[in-house]
């Protein structure tokens, strides 16, 4: 039984090397596109902590700022 | 909260049931794909790639005909989040297609003895991966603003045109890819292969969706420091 699913009647080579580079292709993806996420994150994370509370407040004020910090997990505005 | 605001929200939390959902249907289908599924008559086992090869090729012309759109509904609307929302699609739409033209030239191999033919139908999937690339390349590439709007906008929709030779270049010319199987007026496929090949199809449509989700939020935080980084 084992066998029979390696060997794929002699296409075991070409069925698992499709299904291997489609799992390493999403691997990889997910990988690269987490790591930038994570990159950005700890951007925002260090930029946003370092605001004076004066920074805070012309925030607060800006469309742009409430539109897109509003979902933020991490905001203190 | 407009409706954006609430999709914004909705992308932040999905992203883990997202990717719980995928890893159980992607688990289901590659057994059913691998295990479960009869072999083909004429192709025994070679046909399994089919549960890869035609779920990828599917979702990658998916994604890019939704791109194409966002960035025709930018040019008319004029709405920031669109081609934010269509560049975020771009990463999954370009590994798609890789995947279907790697798998179909292993594919290639066993059934018409060669790893690669200038086929229409493969060499209209290389040129749609082509702009992927030019697309992924141009955000990367222009720093100004508009200039890059335009640009990717103008190659979103001058890929458009490659999507109906993709679909019907196996009618219109002598291929040696064959014809769908597919339609809707029917299906040529036994419901027993049919099964894995939709279970992948929506394990590939769910993993297109986690990829947006992440990169998509990466989008929006880039913005928010390119906002710190002027204050």
């Amino acid at each position: 039984m084992i066998n029979e699913i390696f060997s794929m009647n002699g296409y075991g080579l070409y069925v698992w090397a499709s299904f291997i580079f489609t799992i390493i292709c999403f691997v990889g993806l997910y990988f690269q596109i987490k790591l930038q996420l994570k990159k950005e994150q700890e951007k925002f994370k260090i930029r946003y902590f370092d605001l004076t509370r004066e920074e805070t407040e012309t925030l607060k004020k800006q469309e742009t700022y409430r539109e897109i910090l509003a979902f933020t997990n991490i905001s203190k505005i | 909260m407009n409706l954006i605001l609430k999709i914004n929200k909705i992308s932040f939390k999905a992203q883990k049931y997202i990717f719980f959902l995928f890893i159980v249907v992607f688990s289901i289908g590659v057994v059913e794909a691998l295990i479960l599924s009869p072999s083909d008559y004429k192709q025994s086992d070679s046909v399994r790639i089919m549960y890869v090869h035609v779920p990828s090729a599917w979702t990658s012309i998916g994604i890019f005909s939704v791109i194409a759109i966002l960035s025709l509904g930018n040019l008319v609307f004029k709405n920031k989040y669109f081609l934010t929302i269509a560049k975020s699609l771009a990463p999954s739409g370009l590994i798609f297609n890789i995947i279907a033209l790697v798998t179909g030239s292993i594919w290639g191999k066993p059934t018409w003895g060669t790893w690669w033919a200038w086929d229409a139908r493969i060499t209209s999937m290389l040129v749609l991966c082509i702009f992927y690339i030019l697309y992924i390349l141009s955000w990367r590439v222009f720093e100004n603003k508009e200039s890059v709007k335009k640009i990717t906008s103008l190659i979103s929709i001058l890929g458009l045109i490659n999507l109906p030779i993709i679909k019907f270049s196996v009618e219109w010319w002598a291929t040696l890819h064959q014809p769908a199987s597919i339609k809707l007026s029917g299906s040529s496929i036994h419901s027993s292969m049919l099964l894995p090949l939709f279970v992948m199809t929506a394990a590939f449509v769910l993993f297109s969706i986690l990829i947006f989700l992440m990169k998509y939020n990466t989008e929006l935080i880039k913005i928010k420091n390119k906002g710190l980084d002027r204050i």
